[in-house]
């Protein structure tokens, strides 16, 4: 664990200072200049549109920096032969995987945080929503951060036998079938052929299904703040177990695959 | 008991499209390093040095055959705990300084603070990289990324330290500078298992050498017994001769040059050595010293790769691989 740990610590300390956090930037921009524009803009409608606004980002920002360094992230050990030290040591092939994964887990946290607290600045702002809105933002964000923690995990798993660029197109790929997982089901089901019927089927449970993950939006957000509807802890649980055994399953092929490797 | 044995290890690299072609890169080598030696892993490029050093550290696996470090498989986690790696032109992690770096690889092995910070202080002072201990690695040049590299390669204190290529790219000074940290570590009780193909500097520290070409051992032994057996003769230096005794010398030499007032002098053989000595003493001329002439370890490196077989298609594909890789 130890060992995992201080190759995590690394791998978030190389984000760092790659200047990954720059992107807060970004967001910083898109959140001040809606806010500032949602006055003119919108019509009693702020909190809907700052939400929208702010969890997108929030989610794309977050999915382009989880794509871009787990592509990179195996794949730039072996290029830059850092990897050969690291195994010299006592250290064991999925140990390696294990801390990669978990650094960029934790850069992945840490900036899901802070955009997360400029989006409730921004809602302070602009918005009248009350305290049971800003608070449902949590839930919203934490399902964010599951489906970042899926794609990391695709990405890792290209990057240990693919370059960048092909890894990239892979994990984009599976992130936007992922969204289409319900739709592939429906077509399967109007369709009159038994063996497109169960090709869907298997599709549907072989892509990870990230609308697992879209269950608390917006509007879910500002309708359960205004009934003052409990938060739906059962979509929050479904969707945590979904991903921890997604990523599980898809990190033991990465460290099978890994640990077949030669290292030439 | 050999600390490094190595028993018939075989590497196939599999290229072309379909990754179906074998192309040999090590061909049955068998080889044992003693506890406290530096051994010298010789060969030029494309031999399967790196190889055999990736084989060992568990980077690449082996075709066939076996290797054991300190009585252990390869891919033992506590035996690695005992080892240090420099690996060939390393590069390290170029955002780290050399204490952020010298840490990580400490924790691996379990140190914790604040021995480690110690530790990690006593390594710096020792490559003398102790002024440049918050640079990032980046801003390093060669020899300094080789100095770091030795540091992070004995954090643990190893029995055994494998260095792939440590002199290559240096100039004299880091060379000389990497030689010192060699044999201070043979000092301490450490076998050093080193590869290179900077013949001078093997000659200088190592005490045995096995030479390795297309894939094959050619040669093995210690270094003393190997150059004792290539003596193609002796250099005389007299003194106080005069240019009649020169005249008289010239009888039982190859070679006379007169420097100064001293006369250098070759002979081939024991025999003449002996004819010539007496005669020096005969005329009361000074002796000065008796020097063995005996063929270096680059003449020795060149016949034992001139000695092997012609390189069949796959030792030529291996060595490409090799160099590619």
């Amino acid at each position: 664990m130890k060992r995992i740990l201080a190759i995590a610590h690394n791998t978030f300390r190389e984000n760092i200072r790659d200047k990954i956090l720059y992107n807060l930037i970004l967001f910083a921009l898109i959140m001040i200049l809606s806010s500032l524009a949602l006055g003119q803009l919108t019509l009693g409608n702020e909190d809907k549109v700052i939400l929208d606004l702010g969890l997108a980002s929030i989610s794309i920002l977050g999915m382009l920096i989880a794509i871009f360094i787990g592509i990179s992230l195996v794949y730039k050990e072996i290029e830059k032969r850092t990897v050969y030290a690291l195994l010299a040591k006592p250290v064991h092939r999925y140990e390696l995987i294990l801390g990669k994964y978990a650094g960029l887990l934790f850069t992945l946290l840490v900036n899901l945080a802070i955009m997360t607290a400029g989006l409730e600045l921004a809602l302070l702002y602009v918005s009248r929503a009350g305290l049971g809105a800003h608070l449902r933002i949590l839930p919203a964000a934490y399902m964010i951060f599951l489906s970042l923690a899926l794609v990391t995990s695709l990405a890792l798993l290209f990057s240990t036998f693919s370059t960048p660029a092909l890894s990239a197109v892979f994990t984009f790929f599976l992130w936007v079938a992922g969204h289409f997982g319900t739709d592939l089901i429906r077509f399967g089901e109007i369709t009159q052929s038994a063996a497109v019927k169960w090709l869907c089927r298997v599709v549907y449970y072989v892509l990870p299904n990230f609308s697992n993950f879209t269950l608390i939006d917006s509007r879910h957000i500002i309708q359960s703040a205004s009934y003052s509807r409990p938060i739906d802890l059962w979509a929050i649980s479904w969707a945590t177990l979904y991903c921890v055994l997604y990523c599980a399953l898809v990190l033991s092929l990465t460290v099978c695959i890994f640990m077949r490797r030669d290292f030439k | 008991m050999p600390v490094v044995e190595i028993d018939h290890l075989t590497k196939d690299f599999y290229v072309g499209f379909w990754k179906k072609r074998p192309v040999r890169a090590l061909d049955g080598l068998c080889l044992q390093v003693q506890k406290g030696e530096i051994f010298g892993f010789l060969g030029p490029n494309g031999a399967g040095k790196s190889t055999t050093l990736k084989i060992l550290m568990h980077l690449l696996h082996p075709t066939s055959g076996e290797a054991r470090i300190l009585d252990r498989p390869t891919d033992s986690v506590a035996m690695h705990q005992s080892i240090g790696y420099l690996p060939e032109n390393p590069y390290f992690y170029d955002y780290l300084t050399p204490e952020e770096l010298l840490t990580t690889m400490g924790r691996l092995f379990g140190f914790r603070q604040p021995a480690l910070s110690r530790k990690v202080d006593a390594l710096l002072e020792s490559v003398g990289l102790a002024e440049a201990r918050k640079l990032q690695l980046r801003k390093f040049s060669k020899g300094m990324v080789q100095r770091i590299g030795i540091a992070q390669a004995i954090i643990n204190d190893p029995e055994v330290v494998f260095l792939d290529e440590p002199m290559s790219g240096l100039d004299p000074l880091g060379r000389m500078e990497v030689r010192r940290i060699i044999t201070s570590l043979k000092a301490r009780g450490v076998t050093v298992f080193f590869s290179s193909h900077i013949l001078p500097d093997v000659e200088a520290i190592c005490d045995r050498v096995a030479i390795l070409s297309g894939g094959k051992l050619q040669e093995v032994g210690v270094l003393e017994e190997i150059l004792k057996a290539g003596i193609e003769g002796h250099e005389v230096i007299l003194a106080g001769g005069t240019d009649e005794t020169m005249d008289s010398a010239r009888r039982f030499c190859k070679e006379l040059r007169l420097m100064g007032d001293r006369l250098h002098l070759r002979v081939d053989n024991s025999r003449q050595l002996e004819d010539l000595l007496a005669f020096a003493f005969a005329r009361k001329l000074e002796l000065i010293s008796v020097n063995p002439i005996r063929s270096s370890l680059e003449d020795y490196f060149r016949s034992a790769v001139d000695r092997k077989e012609p390189p069949d298609v796959r030792g030529k594909a291996a060595a490409g691989v090799s160099r590619n890789s």
